[in-house]
């Protein structure tokens, strides 16, 4: 994974398979920490699952026995002086959280969370976005831009594509693009 | 700076084209369906989905969806990109890049011929 905007994209995939009818997406970026975390309301792990999910050989899907979502987002983490920290609940849901130090050299670039967001748009499930940096902060709401469109499908790629521009707008008025 | 509010644009004119849609038969309607597993995010599926989107909105593409699937297993030729044309058999496109979506959307889509060349090849 060339960007933690990439890693983000699989691991709210996970929150997808899982039911989750709302998914949060938090970077936040102070004192040289980079924190991103990822939490849903789906069906959440039972004790057992959760303490083998970040070994590689675990997996849910059924056409390889491999599942490396969660192991690259915490490789990611640990390369970069940080780490991986999993809570979940069966019922309930999921958090993920993975910290980097934010001016390690083997930091990947937050990259595009514009694309990201737009390549996860559906009509069944609501995300919120937060972006947090020392110049300010950004909150992108699915439920209000579901609001706004009035029964209008957020999968329709004109919509799909004001949606990410403007994401990618917002987070460059901060400072996020160069994060 | 863009906000939700300015949507309002967009969804004003989209909201008469919608109801011309619906009345159509919903199974006319043309899938692209791009793998967003791992393997297929990792291989540069989200510029691939990306580049589709932005195609089918430019050319203002009616009755297209572009829609993302899990891992098909076959990992190693991710990006892999499936074209579903009502009344035609599905077709599989593998180590797709933004370039070759393109040309998926203009000869494939638009034009009604398939990029063999994209093809999984037998042997």
């Amino acid at each position: 994974m060339r960007e933690i905007a990439l890693n983000i994209l699989d691991i709210v995939e996970n929150s997808v398979k899982a039911g989750a009818s709302l998914i949060t997406v938090t970077v936040v970026c102070k004192d040289n920490l980079l924190g991103v975390e990822i939490g849903d309301n789906g069906c959440g792990m039972d004790e057992e699952f959760a303490a083998r999910v970040l070994d590689p050989f675990t997996t849910t899907r059924t056409t390889r026995k491999v599942g490396m979502g969660l192991p690259l987002f915490k490789m990611a983490a640990e390369m970069a002086g940080g780490g991986l920290s999993l809570v979940t609940k069966k019922g309930v849901g999921t958090t993920v959280k993975a910290t980097f130090v934010a001016d390690h050299i083997d930091r990947a670039p937050l990259g595009d969370l514009g694309e990201t967001m737009s390549t996860l748009l559906d009509d069944e499930r609501d995300f919120v976005l937060t972006v947090e940096t020392e110049k300010g902060k950004y909150v992108f709401d699915t439920r209000d831009l579901k609001r706004e469109l009035d029964g209008i499908s957020v999968t329709e790629p004109e919509i799909t594509v004001f949606v990410r521009d403007m994401i990618r707008e917002n987070i460059n008025a901060i400072g996020g693009n160069l994060l | 700076m863009k906000s939700i509010a300015d949507i309002k644009a967009i969804r004003d004119k989209m909201q008469a084209q919608i109801v011309l849609r619906d009345n159509q038969d919903a199974e006319q309607e043309t899938r692209i369906v791009v793998g967003m597993a791992t393997c297929g995010i990792s291989a540069g599926a989200r510029p691939v989905f990306n580049t589709l989107v932005d195609e089918v909105a430019q050319r203002n593409l009616k009755n297209v969806k572009v829609t993302r699937s899990g891992c098909l297993g076959m990992c190693a030729l991710e990006p892999i990109v499936e074209v579903f044309v009502p009344g035609q058999e599905k077709v599989t496109y593998v180590h797709i890049d933004p370039d070759k979506a393109r040309n998926i959307i203009a000869s494939h889509i638009v034009n009604g011929n398939i990029c063999t060349e994209y093809m999984i090849t037998k042997g």
